[in-house]
């Protein structure tokens, strides 16, 4: 009998692989829930300054992108760089949610990497995390003007996937409401 | 032209693949030596159009062939030349090219040094190889076919990932897969016994080599990719538990741990069902972490292109290789183990300890790896599992592991008289303990006790380690004639312990600190003046940068200049960090241009970072004892033998 455990507990991963593969679960869309619906509202403790607050109706009326990032995480580092020259364009405000993460290392990642959110919330149990469906860091949300969720990009983000996959949605959602 | 003819090659190594896995397979059923003599040829004809394929593809990338869609996606006309090579295995499409050509390269070393074999073994272990290799090519042809042409062509490619331009990352994708692909000849080996339900101890000492020489290539490729990642992500990081590293380390951990069993079941013939198991697991590890990054089903930095397609064919190929390797295993398996036993106190004692230990931290990292997977896949809930996860369940079961090591490698087999070992060790553990209590205070002027866990370790390991060669040299007054395969142990061991005392001391040691630094200002860090001289334009071959000019003194003494850059590449307009080290043996200075904080001053991030070296130096140091090992005379004794 033990000469079968193996084989059971493959057959039982491959079965996990295969749900995990179901088309339907694409990573880099949105889980069907959020798309073209409300972004779940946050409301949390600014990372720099714990006594103030930053939520989802800072962003109401402008397109924004909401990234969810964490020090431990290298994609993030990736990413960072590419933000920055973003929030230099001022094309997009961009808000930060620090997930699960130390705020000392969160602190000091912005001090030495540069900053470039409007404001970060210090999301420090994941609680936000979940009701986003974060799956992992990073995550990008791109939000529109009525508070949508227009996309969501799973991974580092770079120039090319920005190019393709939001300025179109943002330019879109930009004529829309004219 | 060219591209095609690569193509063409392609497909007839696919032809050739499938005469090499069924008609040596049949004729060593059927006992036709006509049928089986073919492996051999097959094999080598597979290679040589492998081969082919493989130079036309480097062909178009140094001409800069942009009508060849991944020439396209991962060149650009002024990448330097040397990555315009890496560049062929930059990406999903080339790498996998450079895995089929490696497992054929494999095989036709296997086909050459197989010679003194039994003719139905060495044919099912070609034929088994043939099997993958035919998987491979047809994954390759059908979804990720690397000559695809791109009609018109662009004038200019979109260039290759500014990341991988680095002659760090140029090898360490080959070597790496070395030790991956290296790991199919064990299994083939494996899979050759329970076929002809025939394993003995001659069986393990052919495996041996095999499997070490994948081992020592995988631990070069990891200590490359992790040196890498330390230099290059510009943060002095040197492992992040990230999906794809944990990728490569498990079949790392249930290699070191097949080494270890094979070596039981060639002295004792015991641990066989065992050693089989572990000897499919290696490769199974391998596959699966080719899956995990190709199929885009974890997320990672070293993701590959994401396609649901190529997911369910390598899937499907999994399926059938191991699933098929495991029930061959669940109905063979029964008869090959022996009944024989051992004593508590013996050198199997030691090495089952160590086998039962590396597939426990396997079996957590595996877990920490796949649990966001499996917990989303049952109950749609997201979580995420990070580093603290990783470093408490890989330390768990590893720090027995390191203490036992200084003992098991003086257990004799069978049975070991207890007052002997005693005597062996009571003055290393001594030296070792006061040792580990004094220099942290003696070099870094404090202690914790965690640190002198880890420091005794390391000291403990390489004390017990140079034991026998020391023991050896002046008995006979060189090491040179000791038999290599304890000549090999010893230096791994060796190399082991210095990994352990390496990464303890960084991690306890270690100092950073970021700061603002205009031109001509002085800062102090860890006892070292970093001087920002200037800040200068320069100009590379496809990026634009700013070079910071420290230079670096300690006590007024000159140590060295350091020109960290910040770069921008033209094409892809990423920006890369590009620190400058400094590296000694004993320590690493490290210095990372940030960012421009207005009026000419920059921030700048200075790190100290002691014994760093030691961590990728015991690795090394573990692949040499693997080199020598797998040098040993036994070895190459085999094919006289029939």
């Amino acid at each position: 009998m033990r000469y079968l455990f193996p084989i059971i507990a493959f057959g039982l991963l491959i079965g996990v692989f295969i749900k995990g593969l179901d088309p339907e679960r694409d990573l880099n869309a949105l889980p069907s829930p959020f798309l073209g619906k409300d972004a779940p509202a946050f409301d949390l403790p600014k990372l720099k300054n714990p006594s103030e607050r930053v939520s989802s109706s800072d962003y109401q009326g402008v397109v924004s992108l909401v990234n969810v990032w964490a020090t431990w995480c290298v994609g993030c580092r990736q990413e960072h760089e590419f933000l920055k020259s973003l929030a230099q364009e001022e094309s997009v405000p961009i808000y930060g949610i620090n997930w699960r993460d130390r705020r000392e290392d969160a602190l000091e990642w912005l001090d030495v990497l540069g900053d470039p959110y409007i404001a970060s919330g210090y999301d420090h149990d994941g609680r936000v995390g979940i009701d986003w469906g974060v799956y992992g860091a990073p995550e990008t949300f791109l939000i529109g003007k009525d508070g949508t969720v227009l996309y969501k990009h799973l991974g580092p983000l770079d120039r090319v996937r920005w190019n393709q996959d939001f300025l179109p949605l943002i330019q879109e959602e930009l004529e829309n409401i004219k | 032209m060219i591209p095609e003819i690569g193509h063409f090659a392609l497909i007839l190594a696919l032809g050739l693949a499938i005469c090499q896995s069924v008609l040596p397979l049949l004729g060593a059923h059927r006992g036709s030596t006509a049928m089986m003599a073919v492996a051999r040829p097959a094999a080598t004809a597979q290679f040589v159009f492998i081969l082919i394929a493989f130079v036309c593809l480097t062909w178009a990338f140094l001409d800069s062939d942009f009508s060849v869609l991944y020439v396209a996606n991962h060149s650009q006309l002024s990448l330097p030349t040397i990555y315009k090579i890496s560049a062929v295995w930059g990406a999903h499409e080339g790498s996998l090219l450079l895995w089929v050509l490696l497992l054929s390269g494999w095989t036709i070393l296997v086909c050459r040094y197989s010679r003194g074999l039994p003719a139905p073994f060495s044919s099912r272990v070609i034929g088994v190889l043939g099997i993958l290799s035919l998987g491979f090519l047809l994954f390759t042809l059908l979804t990720s076919n690397p000559f695809e042409r791109l009609i018109p062509a662009p004038a200019d490619g979109s260039d290759l990932n500014p990341l991988l331009q680095d002659p760090g990352l140029a090898i360490h994708p080959p070597i790496l897969y070395m030790g991956y692909v290296g790991f199919a000849v064990a299994f083939a080996f494996a899979i050759a016994a329970m076929i002809s339900g025939n394993l003995d101890q001659k069986w393990a000492r052919w495996t041996r080599p095999w499997t070490t020489a994948a081992w020592l290539f995988l631990t070069i490729g990891i200590a490359l990719g992790s040196w890498w990642a330390y230099y290059e992500l510009g943060w002095g990081g040197w492992w992040f538990w990230d999906p794809v590293e944990n990728a490569s380390f498990m079949p790392w951990l249930i290699g070191t741990a097949l080494i270890h069993s094979l070596a039981v079941t060639e002295k004792r013939g015991l641990f066989k069902s065992w050693t089989l198991l572990l000897a499919i697991s290696a490769f199974s590890l391998s596959l699966l972490g080719t899956f995990l990054v190709r199929s885009g089903i974890l997320i990672s930095v070293h993701a590959f292109a994401v396609d649901p397609e190529r997911g369910l064919f390598i899937l499907t190929f999994l399926s059938i290789v191991i699933g098929g390797a495991l029930i061959l295993y669940a109905w063979r398996a029964p008869g090959l183990d022996s009944e024989a036993g051992f004593k508590p106190l013996s050198r199997e004692t030691f090495l089952l300890l160590n086998n039962v230990l590396l597939v426990i931290a396997t079996i957590l990292i595996l877990g920490g790896t796949l649990a966001p997977l499996i917990v989303e896949v049952f109950t749609g809930e997201k979580i995420s599992v990070g580093p603290p996860y990783f470093d408490l369940a890989f330390i768990i079961p590893m720090l027995p592991l390191v203490f036992l090591v200084g003992i098991g490698m003086h257990t004799a087999w069978g049975m070991q008289a207890p007052s002997k070992l005693a005597q062996l060790i009571k003055k290393p553990a001594i030296v070792a303990i006061v040792l580990g209590i004094a220099l942290p205070f003696l070099i870094y002027g404090s202690s914790g006790a965690l640190l002198v866990v880890g420091v005794v370790a390391g000291i403990w390991i390489m004390i017990m380690a140079a034991i026998q060669p020391i023991g050896y040299w002046r008995k006979n007054g060189t090491i040179l004639s000791m038999p290599r395969g304890i000549l090999g142990m010893s230096i791994a061991h060796f190399g082991v312990g210095m990994f352990v005392f390496g990464v303890v001391i960084v991690s306890s040691f270690s100092i950073e600190a970021d700061r603002g630094l205009r031109p001509g200002e002085t800062v102090n860090v860890a006892g070292y003046d970093f001087t920002l001289k200037s800040l200068d334009d320069i100009r590379g071959p496809n990026y634009t940068a700013i070079e910071g000019n420290f230079e670096v003194r300690k006590n007024g003494a000159f140590i060295s200049d350091l020109r960290p850059q910040k770069r921008t590449y033209l094409v892809q307009q990423s920006p890369m960090t590009e620190a400058a080290i400094d590296a000694e043996l004993e320590r690493d200075i490290f210095v990372a241009l940030g960012d421009p904080l207005g009026d000419g001053a920059w921030s700048v991030r200075l790190q100290y970072k002691p014994m760093i070296r030691l961590i990728w130096l015991g690795a090394f140091v573990m692949a040499l004892g693997g080199i020598v090992a797998t040098s040993d005379r036994r070895y190459r004794a085999t094919g006289r033998e029939h």
